[in-house]
């Protein structure tokens, strides 16, 4: 299975990924309600085979400002994964999570800026989601999965993008998104892109049987 | 009524008159901005990647540095543009995180800034004007006419080179 592309990622292989994805969102929302102590509601995961061109569009334009959290993977696989959600967002889980410290009001968030403590809590929340959704991958398939240490970037969505979507190009003209809308009193947005390298999706795909 | 058309990541387009071209949030990706100033005709292609020849799949022309740029040129020239009166500016190629990715894409947004100039190079087109690396994304808007490269950045002056 050395010639196997993006493009041949289809049928019954996308279902698999998608069922990936649905699996390490769900995850994920299970670890954003313990940490929030709260219900949090999570709808059924899109995961999308995008092109290029159309992958601003679709998390809402390329000029919208997010907060994007990257890390690598290692282990029985290796890779890279995002996790994304706009600035409101990520306002909004900031609030929570500092208990009302030092509260940012919604018709601020265009304006400010994160301080440090605030960076690091977006970082965490990053960490949290992300680790719930490999774990979810890791246990299903039996591979030992490690994230790195998240780095933070904020910034327009279309540079936050291009570096996963770098990550993609070099095997295919495609970009496999997962979109996950959490809600607890307000509606959150955010989306998972994970990045195994060409041989660690055949890891998994066989792995689970398909190949 | 002048018209902005969008270019979206690995893909080009060109235009005249009026009209400008635009690429929101490059990040590690480079916009390459080339026209022909007598006429006013010119484009914008937003690659991703330095080199078609390092990648097996490589199709997608406009991708890569060096085979979007030579698509870029065919497709002003076939506009009405004079290859020899051709100039270019670039901006992008930001590390938007750390040291990360595998051995393919690490600094990649500086080896595609490289490989950008170095492609200009080897076709004779002047390079007028760059602004790439730093860690932060760039919207660009070209304007042909002008040879205008305004580049808006978050938390930044706009800035025109």
């Amino acid at each position: 299975m050395k010639d196997l592309s993006m493009e041949k990622l289809s049928g019954q292989y996308y279902d698999v990924l998608k069922e990936l994805g649905n699996i390490g969102a769900g995850n994920a929302t299970t670890a954003l309600a313990q940490m929030l102590g709260g219900k949090v509601d999570m709808s059924v995961p899109q995961v999308k085979l995008l092109d290029f061109n159309v992958l601003g569009d679709t998390v809402g334009g390329e000029d919208v400002i997010m907060a994007g959290i990257y890390l690598q993977v290692e282990g029985d696989i290796s890779g890279n994964m995002m996790f994304i959600q706009n600035k409101v967002s990520a306002a909004h889980l900031i609030n929570k999570m500092m208990g009302g410290m030092f509260e940012i009001k919604d018709e601020e968030v265009e304006e400010h800026e994160f301080s440090e403590m605030e960076c690091s809590a977006i970082k965490e929340v990053g960490n949290i989601i992300t680790g719930a959704y490999l774990n979810a991958l890791s246990s299903l398939t039996n591979l030992t999965i490690y994230p790195s240490v998240p780095q933070l970037a904020i910034d327009m969505a279309g540079a936050l993008l291009s570096v996963p979507a770098v990550e993609f190009g070099l095997f295919a003209d495609k970009i496999l998104l997962v979109q996950t809308k959490f809600s607890d009193d307000v509606e959150l947005d955010g989306f998972f892109i994970l990045i195994p390298d060409m041989e660690s999706y055949e890891k998994i795909l066989t792995v689970l049987g398909v190949i | 009524m002048s018209n902005v058309i969008k270019v979206g990541m690995a893909d080009l387009a060109v235009c005249s008159g009026e009209d400008a071209v635009t690429t929101l949030g490059l990040g590690s990706c480079i916009g390459i901005a080339i026209r022909d100033p007598a006429t006013g005709i010119g484009g914008l292609v937003h690659i991703m990647l330095p080199d078609s020849t390092e990648i097996r799949n490589n199709s997608n022309r406009p991708k890569f540095a060096d085979t979007g740029i030579e698509d870029l040129v065919n497709a002003i020239v076939k506009k009405g543009g004079n290859r020899s009166r051709l100039v270019a500016k670039i901006a992008g190629g930001a590390q938007m995180f750390g040291a990360s990715g595998n051995a393919n894409t690490i600094r990649v947004g500086e080896r595609n800034a490289q490989a950008s100039k170095k492609k200009l190079m080897q076709m004779r087109i002047p390079l007028l004007a760059s602004d790439t690396g730093n860690t932060y994304g760039r919207t660009v808007i070209f304007y042909p006419k002008t040879g205008d490269y305004v580049i808006r950045s978050v938390g930044k002056p706009e800035k025109v080179i």
